[in-house]
């Protein structure tokens, strides 16, 4: 049961906050590139009706997706981990950018604080310099108290300026993936 | 040429012995649409036919992220559940994107049809050969996939016939044609902030244009 309490609950986490933030804007259609990190977001997100969810085979699928769907006159979110982004480029500069459709992306960070897979930890360094080549507005959000401001005013300001957005989700707010010995 | 009126959906790639031509086709299939039915052109010369054969307001040219097509299609129909969405794809921007063709079927719009046109060939990149070419076969591919629509058309007369029990069906469909290497007519104006906003408005995603509702007994 989704009691007044349990709601309660489950806005003091990350997770919780950015379910909320993605409701109160209207982002209905989820797609998504499944990751370890983003496993309770994703069973919130599964669990809720509001929203229409589903993996995807790549992220530029989901990307093409949740491009489609917004035309169309539906909110959309694209969930995946860093590794996933890097595949993205070509469509974020050739159909986001270009046509000017406000895709939004939710992305894991992997790579860093602890990262114990070398390849994870070299394609995180072309993350941002991707993000910042093409004049994308992204947000890496490592603080709780922050992250409702931080995530509703990065979905508000990809749709009045008609401009993908990304949110890079840190291990400092996730926890992040850590090799078990 | 076969009987279209028997071999709707029975035909086989090779059983087309005489390539159709995409224009032709794309003329043909534009003529069919009367219910505001959204049109997504993959890039190059399927976008480009399809600019030639009409500018529509409900049509959207892609004009890079090769093999993007269809999932633009499916977010379009899933926003839009009350209105047709055609794909129209190349063989190599499919096989550039086929995990896409295991999500329709997963999802399994109502809405949604596809068409793929495939002459075997990267035909705008200078005609190198593709896999169909070879071994594949795409319609085989999508009903592995879980598209059980999905079939070769092996003549003109045989394309009406699928497109229009496409139109009818609540389910996806899919048609397949070999075509010959006939380059596009011509080519879209590549303004993309004007064709998107186009199409919206074309759609009645944005201004004032009310949603076209197909009767209930189509959807």
């Amino acid at each position: 049961m989704d009691t007044a309490v349990n709601a309660e609950a489950r806005v003091r986490t990350w997770h919780g906050v950015l379910h909320k933030v993605l409701v109160a804007n209207d982002i209905r259609l989820v797609t998504y590139v499944p990751d370890n990190v983003l496993k309770p977001l994703l069973a919130d997100i599964h669990g809720d009706p509001f929203f229409d969810a589903f993996c995807v085979t790549r992220e530029e699928e989901g990307l093409g997706i949740i491009s489609g769907a917004w035309m169309g006159g539906k909110r959309g979110v694209l969930l995946m981990q860093t590794s996933g982004f890097a595949t993205l480029p070509n469509v974020l500069a050739s159909l986001c950018t270009a046509f000017q459709i406000p895709a939004l992306m939710i992305v894991s960070e992997r790579g860093t604080l602890g990262e114990f897979n070398y390849g994870q930890a070299l394609v995180l360094k072309t993350m941002r310099p991707v993000l910042d080549s093409l004049a994308l507005e992204h947000h890496t959000c490592t603080r709780l108290d922050e992250l409702e401001f931080i995530a509703d005013r990065t979905i508000k300001q990809a749709v009045a300026t008609q401009a993908p957005a990304a949110l890079i989700l840190s291990p400092l707010l996730t926890g992040g993936k850590v090799l078990k010995p | 040429m076969t009987n279209s009126a028997n071999s709707a959906g029975r035909a086989t790639r090779e059983s087309n012995t005489r390539p159709l031509n995409r224009f032709e086709i794309t003329k043909r299939m534009v003529a069919k649409l009367t219910q505001g039915e959204a049109v997504i052109g993959g890039i190059g010369n399927t976008n480009f036919d399809l600019w030639c054969s009409g500018q529509r307001p409900e049509n959207f040219y892609m004009l890079g992220s090769m093999g993007l097509a269809i999932p633009i299609a499916l977010g379009v129909a899933l926003a839009q559940p009350s209105r047709k969405v055609i794909a129209l794809e190349g063989d190599g921007s499919l096989l550039m994107q086929l995990g896409c063709l295991s999500t329709v079927a997963i999802r399994a719009p109502r809405n949604l049809i596809i068409i793929v046109m495939d002459n075997g060939i990267y035909q705008i990149t200078g005609a190198q050969q593709t896999a169909t070419a070879a071994s594949v076969d795409l319609v085989a591919v999508a009903r592995a996939c879980g598209l059980a629509a999905s079939h070769w058309a092996a003549d003109e007369a045989d394309f009406d016939a699928l497109f229009d029990a496409a139109q009818e069906r609540a389910a996806p469909s899919l048609i397949a044609l070999r075509i010959d290497d006939q380059a596009a007519v011509g080519q879209t104006e590549r303004e993309p902030a004007r064709i998107r906003d186009q199409f919206m408005r074309g759609i009645g995603a944005k201004g004032n244009r009310p949603v076209t509702q197909s009767p209930s007994n189509k959807i």
